[in-house]
């Protein structure tokens, strides 16, 4: 892998830019057998793969996607950052992420543009306030940043909020300064390039289409679009498909998959410093660097792989985008799109080995995994190499939805008396 | 002036004066933005996202990439982005061009064009790495977000209005050119209703800049509008096409005074998509040059518009469609320098014409590049080499200050695709056709690709641009030939892949003019055919539309409906400080005149404790429980015991999810065998319902029960205090006192009115719960004051009765309970019927987690020092420096009556620590010290409950 | 916004329903007798089916009843709506 600078820039600028090579190899077909094989082509899968040979040495890993890389959830979501999780597990995984984030571009060679400009989580009453100044007291606890802020600081930390809107008016927020957010795309792209120069094979277009499992009952393979791959360790990195997946092992997951929307408006000069999240009223905002103003939508009601969603639930959340913000009424949608998030029903993530042995799994991120990305990978691969959780990961484990020791972060948004 | 004496659909007899960065220009009725600016010579109209070129006007219609203007219609209503080609003119219009700096004409950020060299696709992604970790976004983005964007976004909340409106329809049509006014003519014949829009004021699509056609275009008009079962949407965008043809519109209005926009919603039995076709440009350097212009659209300014948006007229030709566009113009006047024909030869029948007319063609030939600084002044033509660029070397320059681009048509399938159907490549036509359907849609006209004729394909007229410099292919965004080529280079071969990277295709026309040329041009790097390189998803919405239109008339209060107990208005007319609760408004504190919230709360709560305090609690969820199974019913379902509980007897009850942890709870009176009255919390009378009807519904249909919700048919209010009897027993009639303990309900008439009286207690006092019908409430209300008036009878907000159930350590579900917390975590084992076999969540409580003994259990916390509160939320810790969380402050409030504050919290084996000293985290000091106690604070053996 | 067929009001708008998971799933008659395992299967593991799905709906802001609905959740059509108790009707060739 040639770097990546301004000098190397420059240079190619005088040759017509002719010297860049592919950011990564693409084989056409998977080779016969590898020592690990991640399913699944998104940021997560490509980070697994890229923290397996980088920090665990492992010899022959393939990334297989059934479609293009980054195509998924990855090049589907707002790209908003944070880590101020309620429970101490959460923060630390998610924390994990986000050191991981504020080196990454260096890591990688590759401008994954994060950018931390902080996270505002608006409190619109008094159920609100005690659930969000509960988050700061644990993140400071955990040593993760998180701070409260009244009425008049959050209008100040961003500009165009309205705190006065006559149903919802604003009370205070918190905010994690270390938050913020990165281009997608770029991170599935550094991770595979990254991953390729380190020998990962990328196979896209190749779609799993059977796990097979020896008499011990472990994995030995896998059947693709393009042909039988031996290999005794898979990692199933597959978000909205990952039921699909494990099924074909016979294993059945505490997951369901629903449409998730975002939009973009049309690209204005720089207006929106921050990222605003509202979960009473529902809208997640931030500007791009192309001047777009980024927002996350619901999920849809039913479960679907349909990657498309009802215009009730975009409606829903322009209605709270314009309450919020009352000057971008005039803004214009763009773009909208759909993913499909698999939820589990604490809203927590599954990371770790499941029933089969040589089958790991990471998946249930619901609406929110993009911002632990490069913390889930390097989880992960530890987890693979090991062949045990690693301590990150061991609350995740799938197991827990027997024991009952859940992390339910959707809990503490219960509803007010 | 540019303007044809005669000809056109604008009013010549209308004057329309309008304002273009600052200078003053007219116009007439009929004009667009755009016309009217060509009109009055101007073609320079904005500079690009990236580079800063100069850019000008290139279509005629919602396909326009360049000509984005802001429209500043007053404060609150200044819009960015608004496509001049799609903005009709009005009196006093205010435009600017956005994007530049100082000026239009000079902009100092098009240095960067300079840069274009480096500035390649994704150039951001291999640089700006440092230094220091940090530099991307303290150094870096700053200058990055600076320069790009295009308009300014409003400064000021828009005052405009929005509307919405939801219409069913026989037959939707979508788009009013020549084969969408036939559709709805034969729809309109066959009966029924009938939506025809357009996204143009005027109705008439391509037959527009047919003045031949506008005779027969009138009387079809004519016979639609006279049919009162068709509805006619001009400037309505059909912009999103939803599952079992639910289509949204968003029609434009700007009515003075009245709506900007309204969104439609429309479920058609059928949907006719006559949404046409594009013209596709051509990719060469310098195409991006203000004065270079679709030719279609060309013919529509002359024709429509009565404009000649050039004198000396060149056309660059892949298709027969750019013939008659260029003898429109010369028919309008204008000289024909010369026609470049990329084709090998064009039709007999054309060249003839051209040469009857004196039009020189030049077969075989392309542009090499273009002249000229802020309009194109000339070209160079030159033949096409054996890879179809064409050879520099044997060029020929050509003056002209008009350049038409006849590159061939894209239909229209954008719509269709939306609806899910699957999109068949025409090899014939060149172009993707709608194919099977999923919805009940038919496709007419050039959108189907009726009518339309093949010219050269899009691969062979892009073949060899990819080395010609700047020939631009998504020109808002910038994205060339070339950079197409760097994308495929780099590896990046899936058509997604490439929009992603170059960005080609993502500017506000979404790919309108750019998708297929990219297309094309990835498919020549690959060596691979169109269909192989395949399609990106056509995505709403079909064009930009504004967050107002959704949002309608969800603003202000009309956010989210308001829900107001039966005496809000009374509390209101106290002065009462409310707090939302849901959607509810309930009154958090009654302050007098000068009193803040401490001294209120303090003042109510010890009117509870002393005399009697009165509160609306008709915001609690109330639910009738009905029939001969219904004390069974509610075995099965909550934790207690309720089969051998008495007539007129209530209890607590409690509700689990089925994973054990507390869902809601609420007080239960059995008035009768057969019923019961059920309480829940304010927030959780709607879930609460719904689970116990699925449960009724569908896992115990056997049983006869019905459930009623009557949360709004009672006003409830409370009474609280010692001297609560007091007040309440004269206006009481028809109850046996002697037979009314603590946790006992009756019916019995109070102030008159037929009531349920509980006698329950949130407070610790003596209390009792009135239930009047809603409508009654405030008379009930106002007769218990009057009774009440000689004990100090105080009313009291939602802030006291926190205060003195937590005096009592009692819970409230969603802020002692989050999800996670079983019955005996909060202590309520006493509750759970202990011989009952099963009951929802019950399996759940002996699963491993429940039974740990560090589980957090809900115990009482005093501060050491007897004066600070901790915050509500801090963390419990064992050791003022220990960084380990073992539970946290639930609740914390002043008490008025115990002279301390007091706080509730969840803390690990807490039950087991009695006595013990914890500290609770604090956010801007020391931990603070506090006492684990039990929870209740305040005559634990209840006697003045019971009294 | 999907249309769904109640099958006692007929064919309404979705705002007026809710979904409400995955259909056929049996309340155990004896939770105590099983395993956790087995009680965290009914709990929260589900067939999170691509293709024909069959599951409940409420006509919460109509009738107020539970049905059943085969749906496909891919292209997020229903084949059919039933009452529950009948039969599982067969998803289309």
């Amino acid at each position: 892998m040639s770097g990546f600078s301004a000098f190397r820039l420059l240079r190619e600028a005088l040759r017509g830019q002719s010297g860049w090579e592919p950011q990564w190899r693409a084989p056409a077909q998977p080779q016969a057998e590898y020592d690990v094989v991640i399913v699944g082509g998104g940021g997560h899968g490509l980070a697994t793969a890229y923290y397996l040979a980088k920090e665990h040495r492992v010899g022959r890993i393939a990334v297989l996607e059934k479609g293009w890389i980054g195509g998924g959830n990855t090049g589907r979501n707002t790209t908003i950052i944070r880590s101020n999780y309620l429970f101490p597990e959460s923060a630390a995984l998610y924390d994990h992420a986000v050191q991981l984030w504020e080196g990454l571009s260096q890591e990688l060679n590759y401008n994954v543009m994060f950018s931390p400009r902080g996270v505002l989580m608006l409190a619109h009453n008094v159920h609100d306030e005690q659930s969000f100044r509960r988050h700061v007291h644990a993140n400071r606890l955990a040593g993760v940043d998180n701070e409260w802020l009244d009425a008049e600081a959050c209008r100040a930390f961003c500009p165009p909020l309205d705190i006065h809107q006559q149903r919802y008016p604003v009370l205070g927020g918190a905010l994690q300064r270390r938050g913020g957010v990165a281009r997608h795309d770029a991170v599935a792209w550094g991770y595979a390039r990254a991953a390729s120069a380190l020998g990962v094979d990328i196979i896209q277009n190749c779609e799993v289409t059977g796990i097979t499992r020896g008499v011990d009952g472990g994995v030995t393979g896998l059947s693709t679009s393009r042909g039988e791959v031996r290999t005794r360790k898979v990692g199933v990195v597959a978000a909205g498909s990952t039921s699909l997946v494990m099924a074909m092992a016979g294993v059945r997951m505490p997951l369901e998959s629903f449409p998730l929307q975002a939009l973009v408006s049309e690209p204005v000069k720089p207006v929106f410093p921050c990222v605003v999240m509202s979960n009473t009223v529902h809208a997640y905002i931030s500007q791009s660097d192309k001047g777009e103003l980024v927002i996350g939508a619901g999920t849809d009601q039913y479960p679907s792989y349909s990657q498309a969603g009802g215009v009730q639930i975009l409606s829903h959340t322009l209605e709270a985008i314009c309450e919020l913000f009352p000057m971008f009424r005039r803004m214009r949608m763009l773009r909208s799109w759909g993913g499909i998030v698999d939820t589990t029903t604490d809203r927590s993530p599954i990371i770790g080995l499941t029933p089969v042995p040589g089958l790991y799994v990471n998946c249930g991120w619901g609406t929110g995994g993009f911002k632990a990305t490069p913390g889930s990978g390097h989880v992960f691969a530890a987890t693979i190499a090991r062949g045990e959780p690693h301590p990150i990961a061991a609350p995740f484990s799938l197991d827990r939805f027997v024991t009952g020791r859940l992390i339910d972060e959707a809990a503490a948004a219960a509803v007010a008396h | 002036m540019t303007r044809l004496a005669t000809g056109g659909r604008i009013d010549r007899t209308r004057p329309l004066r309008f304002s273009f960065d600052g200078r003053d220009y007219t116009g007439f009725a009929g004009d667009t933005l755009a016309s009217a600016l060509l009109a009055n010579g101007v073609h320079l109209v904005g500079r690009s996202f990236k580079y800063h070129r100069p850019r000008g006007i290139l279509s005629a219609g919602v396909e326009e990439p360049n000509a984005l203007v802001e429209i500043d219609r007053g404060v609150g209503r200044r819009e960015p982005n608004a496509r001049a080609t799609m903005v009709p003119l009005v009196e006093g219009l205010v435009a600017r061009s956005q994007n530049r700096w100082p000026s239009l004409r000079f902009d100092l950020a098009a240095l960067a064009g300079l840069g274009s060299a480096v500035l390649g696709a994704g150039f951001y992604y291999k640089t700006f790495l440092g230094p220091g970790r940090d530099a991307w976004h303290k150094r870096w983005e700053p200058l990055i977000r600076r320069m790009a964007g295009l308009g300014r976004a409003p400064e000021a909340a828009d005052p405009d209005r929005y509307g919405n409106r939801y219409a069913h329809a026989e037959v939707l049509v979508v788009g009013a050119g020549p084969a969408g006014i036939a559709a709805a003519l034969e729809a309109a014949a066959a009966g029924g209703r009938v939506i025809l829009c357009d996204e143009q004021a005027e109705f008439g699509g391509s037959l527009l800049a047919e003045p031949r056609a506008w005779p027969q275009l009138a009387a079809d008009m004519a016979a639609l509008s006279a049919n009162p079962a068709v509805t006619l949407l001009p400037r309505t965008t059909a912009f999103s096409y939803g599952l079992q043809n639910f289509v949204a519109l968003a029609q434009v209005l700007e009515q003075p005074n009245d709506l900007r926009e309204r969104l439609w919603q429309v479920r058609a039995q059928r949907v006719v998509l006559a949404t046409g076709a594009l013209e596709r440009p051509i990719p060469f350097s310098g195409n991006d040059r203000p004065g270079v212009m679709l030719a279609d659209a060309a013919r529509h300014y002359a024709q429509r518009w009565g404009v000649l948006p050039g004198r000396n007229v060149a056309a660059v030709v892949a298709h027969d469609t750019g013939y008659a566009a260029t003898f429109a113009l010369q028919d309008a006047g204008a000289v024909i320098a010369a026609v470049l024909e990329m084709r090998e030869a064009a039709p007999a029948a054309l060249l003839a014409e051209a040469a009857r007319r004196g039009v020189r063609v030049l077969a075989n030939h392309g542009v090499v590049g273009t002249r000229g600084g802020l309009r194109i002044s000339g070209l160079l033509a030159a033949p096409r080499g054996a890879d179809g660029a064409p050879d520099a070397a044997r060029a020929t320059p050509i003056a002209c200050d008009l350049l038409l681009m006849a590159g061939g048509w894209t239909p229209s399938v954008h719509l269709f695709s939306q609806a899910r159907g699957m999109l068949r490549w025409d090899a014939a036509l060149d172009a993707f056709l709608p194919g099977e359907a999923r919805e009940a849609v038919t496709c007419v006209g050039a959108c189907a690709g009726e009518g339309l004729a093949p010219g050269l394909p899009v691969t062979q007229m892009a073949a060899g641009s990819a080395r010609a410099p700047k020939a631009f292919i998504d020109q808002q965004n910038d994205v060339t030939t070339r950079d197409i080529a760097l994308a495929v280079r780099e590896g990046f071969r899936s058509i997604e892949h490439v929009k992603r990277y170059t960005t080609n295709g993502m500017a506000t026309d979404q790919g309108k003019t750019s998708n297929m040329l990219g297309l094309a041009l990835v498919a020549g790097e690959l060596g691979r055919s169109v269909p192989e390189v395949g399609l990106t998803t056509f995505r709403a919405p079909y064009t930009p539309t504004s967050f107002g239109a959704f949002a309608g008339r969800h603003r202000g209060l009309q956010f989210d409906p308001v829900r107001a107990a039966p005496l809000h208005d009374w509390a209101v007319q106290q002065g009462a400080v409310f707090e939302p609760v849901g959607q509810w408004q309930r009154a958090r504190y009654f302050p007098h005149a000068g009193e803040e919230m401490r001294a209120a709360v303090d003042r109510e709560c010890l009117a509870v404790r002393e005399s009697v305090g009165i509160f609306d609690a008709s915001t609690l969820g109330k639910i009738e429980v009905v029939g001969p199974d219904a004390a069974l019913f509610l075995e099965r379902c909550y934790v207690n015991a309720w089969q051998k509980l008495g007539i007129g007897r209530c209890r607590y009850g409690l509700l689990l999810r089925e994973d054990g942890f507390i869902y809601d709870d609420g007080v239960v009176g059995r008035l009768a065998a057969d019923r019961f009255h059920v309480t829940t919390t304010t927030g959780g009378a709607a879930r609460v319902l719904h689970m116990l009807e699925d449960y009724r519904q569908t896992e115990f249909p056997e049983l006869h029960v019905w459930l009623t919700s009557t949360t709004e048919h009672w006003g409830v209010i409370a009474l609280q205090g010692p001297r609560a009897r007091d007040v309440l027993a004269p206006l009481v009639a028809g109850l046996d006192w002697a037979d009314f303990p603590h946790m006992a309900v009756a019916e019995c008439r109070v102030a008159g009115i037929a009531a349920r009286l509980f006698r329950v207690s949130f407070s610790g006092e003596l209390g009792f719960e009135v239930n009047v019908p809603a409508s009654q409430a405030p008379a009930v209300w106002q007769a218990l004051m009057q009774a009440g008036a000689a004990h100090g009878i105080t009313p009291y907000g939602t802030e006291a009765m926190h205060v003195l159930r937590a005096e009592k350590g009692f819970i409230i579900v969603g802020q002692e309970t989050d999800g996670t917390v079983t019955p005996d975590d909060a202590g309520l084992t006493w509750l759970v019927g202990k011989a009952k076999p099963d009951f929802i969540g019950k399996r759940s409580l002996t699963r491993p987690e429940m039974l740990r003994a560090d589980r957090r259990q809900l115990v009482g916390l005093r501060p050491h020092d007897g004066r600070n509160l901790p915050d509500e939320g801090a963390q419990l810790i064992a050791t003022a420096t220990s960084r380990e969380a073992e539970g946290h402050v639930t609740s914390a409030y002043r008490s008025a009556s115990l002279g301390h504050p007091i706080a509730l919290g969840l803390l690990a084996g807490g039950r087991a620590r009695l006595g013990d000293t914890v500290f609770a985290t604090s956010l801007n000091g020391a931990p603070m010290a506090l006492e684990v106690v039990a929870p209740c604070f305040l005559d634990p053996k209840g006697d003045r409950l019971r009294g | 916004m999907l249309m769904i067929d109640c099958p006692w009001c007929g064919a309404r708008a979705e705002l007026e329903f809710r979904h409400c998971g995955e259909a056929h799933l049996l309340r155990p008659a004896d939770p105590a007798t099983l395993s956790d395992a087995q009680w965290a299967d009914y709990l929260a593991f589900r067939d999170n089916a691509r293709g024909w799905a069959r599951e409940r709906w409420r006509h919460v802001h109509g009738c107020g009843r539970f049905f059943n609905a085969l749906r496909h959740t891919q292209t997020d059509r229903f084949a059919a709506t039933y009452k529950p108790g009948q039969a599982w009707p067969e998803p289309p060739a």
